[in-house]
């Protein structure tokens, strides 16, 4: 049996667009990561899902829940600045860790430096 | 009325999020080498932390969203340890 909250009809809408924009947001960056052909490419793919679906889904979690309790509930916050802050950090490691095994193994198709600037002596 | 149509929007929602947690999964089983793992990994823990955070709309209870705040900090630290082992063959040096 499916429930809902007990929500009046223009919060309904609200938190319904939100949550179904948040999650097919999330599924496109998924079937991103299913379709992409290499991993420096499929590594940009899931954060489409950490930004704006994770976003999306909280905002509409603190509607919910701000409408139900009448009084402002803000506490998804925590997760959306939490998430938000680490995401890059751990996919920047991920790459460098990629880089450096596909480079180690004298793999052919790998990302090369930027141009390197000298240091004037 | 509007019960019954957040209800089905929220059941919907819940479908695509099992969708793309099926689509990291895919890749962390099948992914060509390990960092493609690690990546699917990422992705599926995020899916999940959503997923409940649908749920305690659902269910109008924050039992939900401290879970899910538990998944966000636990898969973090588990991610970034990986990315670790790949580049040095140990997590802690």
């Amino acid at each position: 049996m499916i429930q809902g909250p007990d929500l009046p009809t223009w919060a309904a809408v609200i938190v319904g667009l939100l949550l179904l924009t948040g999650a097919a947001t999330t599924l496109i960056g998924t079937l991103g990561l299913l379709q992409l052909k290499s991993f420096y490419e499929r590594v940009h793919a899931p954060t489409l899902g950490t930004t704006l679906g994770a976003a999306l889904i909280l905002a509409a979690s603190m509607v919910s829940f701000s409408v139900l309790q009448s009084r402002p509930v803000i506490h998804e916050i925590l997760i959306g600045v939490f998430v938000t802050l680490t995401t890059p950090v751990t996919l920047m490691l991920l790459a460098r860790a990629a880089i450096y095994r596909d480079r180690s193994e004298g793999a052919s198709r790998v990302p090369t430096d930027g141009p390197r600037r000298t240091p004037r002596a | 009325m509007s019960t019954l149509f957040l209800a089905l929007v929220i059941t919907a929602s819940q479908i695509l999020l099992g969708l793309s947690m099926l689509c990291a999964a895919y890749r962390m089983a099948r992914g060509p080498r390990a960092q493609d793992r690690v990546l699917g990994l990422d992705a599926l823990y995020l899916g999940a932390m959503l997923l409940l955070v649908t749920y305690g709309i659902q269910t109008g209870r924050s039992l939900y969203f401290e879970a899910a705040l538990a998944i966000g900090l636990l898969g973090f630290a588990g991610t970034v340890a990986l990315a670790k082992f790949l580049m040095r063959g140990e997590v802690i040096e």
